[in-house]
């Protein structure tokens, strides 16, 4: 019996251990959305390049992305093109033109391209604050009843697309199709 | 003599005033918001020291000058002008940034590991400690009756 008991300071050791290589491989930065399983906040803001005023009826209705962008921003310079690749896909993606300028930003869109369905000018950053966004990119995936289901902070890529986006979309899809 | 002196003194008072400005610097605000009411300064920086800066993990809004600090440090100066109890202010940042953005959580659901564990850390420590303690006292260093009876033996042989 002793004789157990001199092992266990390196039992806890072993214990304490494995939680700190666990924390080695978290990201500290990654944060749970406040807002999964909750609607896509309310707004009524313009259209980017246009006078159309839009609410939150005007962009639900199937699943769909959207990207908070700036041009500002160097990570969405970064994730542009591949948001542009998934858009030429057919992926519905609309865009949170966040705490921008917007002579600026429809220059970008004009000189990279519009990956876009439609940019909503949130200038103030209101719909920002609503969504709990908290630097851009960052990228959400409504359900088609307009509820949020995931939200990936930072640049969209490959290996996101296929690892955890894609996956979730088309799920979301299957559910709402029967 | 008289004029060295004097260049010391100048020079710590130098450094000293130095050392001021550079204190008053790292503590600048980097806005100003002007309070109808004296109150409402006051849980102003009670609840900006509270509020934890979502972007820039470590620290809380009043000390960050991160966009979204500042974004957050306008809202508070709005809301609490438009009369919000901090009640409000806190659950209106809750359900916006989750649970993460206090300093304070509040004590249920999930934050309840957070609160109880050193509590669980502590009883646990005191009972290891006690079970040692009691441990080393029931260790009986005496002599037995029949070790008393060999050592007297021994001593009386000894005379």
């Amino acid at each position: 019996m002793s004789r157990v008991k001199l092992f266990l300071p390196l039992l806890l050791f072993v214990i304490l251990v494995a939680f700190l290589v666990r924390g080695l491989q978290l990201d500290p930065r990654a944060m749970p959305s406040a807002l999964i399983d909750r609607p896509l906040p309310e707004f009524s803001l313009a259209v980017l390049g246009e006078d159309r005023i839009i609410s939150r009826a005007d962009v639900i209705g199937e699943v769909a992305f959207f990207n908070v962008w700036a041009t500002w921003c160097i990570s969405c310079r970064m994730e542009h093109p591949y948001l542009q690749q998934l858009a030429d896909q057919g992926v519905p993606i609309f865009g949170i033109n966040h705490k921008d300028d917007s002579a600026a930003a429809e220059l970008w869109l004009e000189q990279l391209g519009d990956p876009y369905q439609l940019s909503i000018a949130d200038t103030e950053g209101t719909l920002g604050l609503d969504l709990g966004v908290f630097g851009a990119p960052e990228t959400y995936l409504v359900d088609a009843r307009g509820i949020i289901r995931y939200r990936h902070v930072g640049v969209v890529n490959e290996r996101i697309w296929k690892g955890v986006l894609q996956p979730l979309y088309e799920e979301l899809r299957r559910e709402g199709a029967p | 003599m008289k004029p060295l002196a004097g260049t010391i003194f100048t020079r710590v008072a130098a450094c000293l005033l130095l050392c001021f400005a550079l204190v008053s610097a790292s503590h600048a605000v980097i806005e100003t918001y002007q309070f109808s009411d004296d109150a409402l300064a006051v849980r102003y920086r009670q609840l900006s020291a509270e509020l934890r800066c979502p972007k820039c993990q470590n620290q809380n809004i009043a000390a960050s000058n991160a966009p979204i600090a500042q974004d957050l440090r306008k809202l508070l100066y709005k809301q609490l002008e438009a009369g919000a109890s901090d009640e409000e202010i806190l659950q209106y940042m809750v359900s916006r940034y989750g649970e993460f953005v206090r300093y304070r959580p509040r004590f249920g659901g999930v934050t309840l590991l957070l609160w109880l564990a050193p509590l669980v850390l502590l009883l646990g420590a005191l009972a290891v400690v006690f079970s040692v303690v009691r441990g080393a006292r029931n260790t009986n260093d005496a002599f037995s009756e029949q070790e008393q009876q060999q050592l007297d033996e021994l001593l009386e042989d000894e005379r």
